[in-house]
């Protein structure tokens, strides 16, 4: 632009013609990461691993001088060619079953039989629901999507159980832990953080109007529980565990899962118990179309949202690093 | 009978499943038994999805109060795919989680080589 500024070794332009030219970085400096090298593989890894080829090797040998490997070199062919087997004459069994089947898109299908014609036509007078399938499995199968969510519950804690890196609690060992895990992962990065900044609100906004909208639109609580639990990886993996700890560690994912279960479940029971004593129920279903409409259709919608985006969360960080 | 050129989305369903435990049975790798399983489970809500279409129907999403069973497709394999989703999400974390513990034990993800040191083990 104009190189007769007097200011101009630091105008916006001097340095975009400097960055064009390769000459300098705006994210130098400030980007810390460690490439894969010797700090991880390090000698004694190498070493370990070549000691490890070397034992199978001599392994193998032996196992010639038995003469055990020819047995299992035999067993393996004979196997490979019983699974081969196996499949063509499993895809011969169900395409021959295919064949068998009513046509696609038949209305007269067997399976399109008076259920689903109950569904739909007392669905929206019995549940408040717009959304058809989200009436049909928060309120007639409501146990069944119970299920479900503690199914998502007891994984995650199977994972924390076989994951879980014993660790203490003092500040040293945490910073260590984090350096441990920053080997292969840019610390800063300032690219991914200013994505970040402007896509997670837009993300985690988005979560929670599919929640919310969960029965008057598609979508419910487990694709909007999916979407915002995107979106606390995506802030994770932006700015690391140092500031996510102070809103989602393992205490706060322990309470709000618990809570959200323990809700749905009596709350659940509630209408249940009366609906089948013909007892006077407090929840009605509103006017269709309403967001606060659908009786308790919306809160357990948020409760199976609320289990989902922590059971996604706490996979993520398990994986990354054997703790929440 | 014949239905097998019309009914296209079955068939490469049944292909799918078949893909996937080809993989499940051939592939000595954990993960890629892993990702066959999860082929599999693909394969499925194909068919459950496929099921339940019926042709010029739409989603069942009540507009404009239309409350009849002639317009709307069959809400109810919809919600089977939603199970079983959630049920394969768990499951794939939870194999996952145990070839991770398998690999810190054996050093390795080749199930044949962890069945030998077993045995090894064993003796």
């Amino acid at each position: 632009m104009s190189k007769l500024n007097p200011n101009y070794e630091n105008s916006f332009w001097h340095h975009f013609s400097q960055w064009v030219k390769g000459e300098y970085n705006p994210i130098d400096g400030q980007l810390e990461m460690n490439a894969p090298d010797k700090e991880v593989f390090g000698d004694e890894k190498i070493h370990y691993v070549h000691l490890h080829i070397v034992k199978t090797q001599n392994y193998n040998e032996r196992m010639f001088e038995e003469g055990i490997a020819r047995n299992i070199r035999r067993f393996t062919g004979l196997y490979r060619i019983l699974g081969v087997l196996v499949a063509l004459f499993m895809i011969c069994l169900l395409l021959w079953t295919v064949n068998y089947l009513p046509q696609f898109g038949d209305p007269n299908a067997p399976e399109n039989n008076e259920v689903a014609e109950r569904y739909i036509e007392k669905g929206l007078e019995e549940t408040g629901a717009v959304n058809i399938v989200t009436g049909m499995i928060l309120d007639y199968r409501a146990f069944d999507t119970f299920g479900e969510s503690c199914v998502l519950f007891v994984a995650s804690c199977c994972v924390l159980v076989l994951l879980r890196v014993d660790k203490d609690d003092n500040p040293d060992s945490r910073a260590r832990e984090d350096m441990e895990d920053r080997h292969y992962e840019p610390k800063n990065d300032m690219i991914l953080q200013r994505v970040a900044d402007f896509l997670v609100p837009l993300i985690i906004i988005f979560g929670i109007y599919v929640v919310l909208n969960g029965h008057i639109s598609p979508g419910g609580g487990f694709s909007g529980g999916a979407i915002i639990g995107s979106g606390l990886i995506l802030y994770l993996t932006a700015y690391g565990f140092e500031k996510t700890r102070h809103f989602m560690n393992e205490r706060v994912i322990k309470t709000l899962t618990v809570c959200a279960l323990t809700f749905y479940c009596f709350a659940k029971s509630y209408s249940f118990y009366t609906g089948a004593n013909h007892l006077h129920s407090v929840i009605t279903p509103g006017t269709p179309g309403n967001i606060l409409s659908a009786g308790l259709i919306v809160y357990l919608n948020i409760c199976v949202g609320i289990v989902v985006a922590c059971t996604m969360y706490s996979f993520y960080t398990l994986f990354r690093k054997g703790g929440i | 009978m014949g239905s097998f050129l019309t009914n296209y989305e079955e068939v490469a369903a049944v292909i799918l499943f078949v893909i996937g435990m080809a993989n499940l049975l051939l592939q000595p790798n954990l993960i890629k038994k892993i990702i066959g399983l999860d082929v599999m489970d693909a394969a499925v809500y194909l068919f459950l999805a496929a099921k339940g279409y019926i042709e010029g129907r739409t989603a069942p999403i009540v507009v404009d109060g239309i409350l009849d069973a002639e317009h709307y497709i069959n809400p109810i394999p919809a919600g089977l795919v939603l199970t079983g989703i959630v049920v394969s999400v768990s499951v794939s974390a939870l194999m996952m989680a145990l070839t991770i513990s398998l690999y810190r034990e054996y050093h390795t993800l080749n199930l044949d080589e962890i069945m030998m040191k077993l045995r090894k083990e064993e003796e």
